[in-house]
């Protein structure tokens, strides 16, 4: 790694680690006694780890001019492998989280394996862990080719991916630790955040970067989505964290906001990080993987952009649906209404225009599993934005909110469209990057989207039986005008549809595993059969397609 | 209080209201202007053609 890297680059490298080091090493010693100790020691050891790969690898000769006439794609590749190790442990820890809920004892009495402090382990793991990775990894990749341009240096595509993956392992430490914020997929505390800022305005940078030295003329509608994820993303985060802690040498801090403004902030980035982070980043990559896959250019060009911008404004306003019946101004909820109901529009566009795209190639999507996680990624997108839309209505959300309703509606999103869309791109990429022909296994893949498939099915089944019945049994009154079910009688209700959803996760999980086991295998035979693989073969030109 | 929140809510309802519509009519008009369309197919196309090396 470090041989790709010119001598300029790793003196740079070697000064952002110490300044890595020495960050890490003030907060140990101001952190004794407070959680934050810990942390500041993990920073000082990935410093000190990274200085000493540096070092190793310093007196190494210099990458030849020659790599500029190849895209970038070793980045890539390690944020692939991050992404599915990600998804690994964070679905691990969801399907434990899970089984937590039907047999309570699963804590084993340890205090950082209660309820609250792996739930989010679960779903930082998965959403930033896998689903940041596997962005941040494809947007390298789409970038180069759609602008048809190398990134513009070599170390701050490490910098992006090394320093996003210690955040994430700081933010689930933390929550091991007892450390967060309390503000749903916002948990880590105000340290972590700070480093956030400073790895993704890189990223930010770079990526601007990248396009800057584009050849084509026209800036290709992924970029324009995976855009919108990266400065968004930057600007929710930065709002919703501002905070001041209680010392420099603690993890606590206070927000800036509180009461119902503190409410509105984080349900305005609760939301849109569900639209920037899990939609209009993997919107990016369906526009290209699909097409690309499907090898027919996408059915409406015009119809992406309406929903882009669509998307973009509409979805700024409809994180008060979080907050229907709670002391938020009236009209500020009927805002989110609308705003939610508006966005079907542009879901919908996106959605169709995929499906459309696949009108005519259907054979293709028989024969080909990867283009069928693609398919199915937009079916349901389309489903799952449908539901969003109609949960937020007030009336509706009076039955769903607080239920497993909108548990299995968040994972109609998250397995369903995230993964499935995710897995495609993946299984997609992985031969193109090692240089395959195929994956290993065809019919691995196969195993894989049907487990997947069949995983999602059963979670968003269960939970949505068991959130309407639980939301109809809260609300149930007796003649005398009392409620007719105790909390706890719903609980029991609960219980068969808590086994069906650990269960459907644990299909997911397999599948997910089954997923490693065939990339490892492919990324195995490439170094087999051709250490020394090299892009230089020369590509038939793509023959025509209906449509063009 | 009262006041700022006033001034929200009329500013909400007067410019934001106005924002919204005119960045969907320039989002529309820039979409469907006649000329755009050519790029827009070309990009649409430019995706499948796969020299993957960086142009120089």
């Amino acid at each position: 790694m470090i041989a790709q890297l010119t001598i300029a680059e790793r003196r740079l490298a070697l000064a952002i680690l110490v300044a890595v080091a020495l960050c890490g090493l003030l907060l140990t010693i101001a952190g004794q006694g407070d959680p934050i100790g810990v942390h500041g020691l993990m920073f000082l050891v990935a410093g000190a780890v990274g200085i000493f790969v540096v070092i190793a690898g310093y007196l190494s000769p210099e990458p030849s001019a020659e790599r500029l006439q190849h895209y970038y794609d070793e980045p890539t590749k390690f944020g692939i492998v991050m992404a599915m190790a990600w998804a690994v442990l964070g679905l691990f820890v969801g399907d434990w989280v899970a089984w937590l809920l039907v047999y309570p004892e699963l804590t084993f009495d340890a205090g950082w394996a209660s309820f609250g402090r792996i739930r989010p382990i679960h779903t930082t793991g998965v959403i930033f862990g896998f689903g940041g990775n596997a962005l941040i990894a494809t947007s390298f990749y789409v970038v180069q080719r759609t602008s048809r341009a190398r990134l513009p240096d070599q170390l701050s595509p490490w910098f992006v991916l090394l320093g996003y993956n210690l955040f994430c392992l700081i933010a689930v430490t933390g929550y091991m630790m007892g450390i967060t914020q309390s503000k749903e997929y916002a948990e880590p505390e105000w340290y972590a955040d700070i480093w956030l800022v400073v790895v993704w305005v890189t990223y930010f940078i770079l990526y601007v970067r990248t396009l800057a030295r584009r050849k084509e003329p026209h800036i290709y509608v992924s970029n324009w989505y995976y855009m919108a994820f990266i400065l968004v993303v930057a600007i929710l985060h930065i709002v919703n964290n501002l905070a001041m802690p209680i010392s420099l040498g603690q993890a606590k801090s206070y927000s800036a906001f509180s009461g119902v403004q503190d409410a509105m902030t984080q349900w305005w980035y609760g939301h849109n990080a569900v639209a920037f982070f899990l939609t209009a980043g993997f919107l990016g990559m369906m526009y290209y993987y699909l097409p690309k896959r499907a090898d027919r250019p996408i059915y409406s060009y015009r119809m992406s952009i309406i929903s882009f911008w669509g998307i973009t404004f509409f979805y700024m306003w409809a994180g008060s649906h979080h907050l229907h019946y709670t002391a938020l101004p009236q009209w500020v909820q009927s805002l989110g209404v609308t705003f939610s109901v508006m966005l079907l529009v542009p879901s919908w566009a996106s959605a169709g225009n995929a499906l459309l795209t696949l009108n005519g190639a259907w054979d293709k999507v028989r024969d080909d599993a990867t283009l069928r996680f693609m398919m199915v990624a937009a079916v349901f997108y389309g489903l799952s934005t449908f539901e969003g839309s109609f949960m937020a209505i007030r009336q509706v959300n009076a039955l769903s909110h607080y239920t497993d309703w909108t548990v299995g509606h968040v994972h109609a999103g998250a397995l369903g469209w995230v993964a499935m869309i995710t897995f495609g791109a993946i299984y997609a990429t992985v031969p193109w990057l090692w240089k395959r022909k195929a994956m290993y296994s065809a019919g691995l893949v196969e195993v894989h989207f049907w487990l997947a498939l069949a995983g999602t099915v059963i979670y968003v089944f269960s939970m949505w039986n068991s959130g309407i019945i639980q939301g109809l049994m809260w609300r149930t009154y007796n003649e005398s005008g009392t409620l007719a079910y105790s909390f706890l009688d719903s609980l029991v209700a609960m219980r068969p549809y808590y086994i069906a959803r650990a269960i459907g996760g644990l299909l997911f999980l397999i599948g997910a595993l089954v997923g490693c086991y065939n990339i490892w295998m492919t990324i195995r035979a490439a170094h087999l059969h051709d250490p020394a693989a090299d892009s230089s073969v020369p590509v038939p030109a793509p023959a025509l397609q209906p449509g063009e | 209080m009262s006041l700022a929140h006033d001034t929200a809510v009329w500013f909400s309802k007067s410019y934001g209201l106005f924002y919204l519509i005119g960045l969907s009519v320039a989002v529309l008009v820039y979409t469907y202007w006649p000329s755009n369309k050519q790029h827009f197919d070309k990009a649409a196309d430019s995706i499948l053609r796969d020299e993957d090396r960086p142009w120089r």
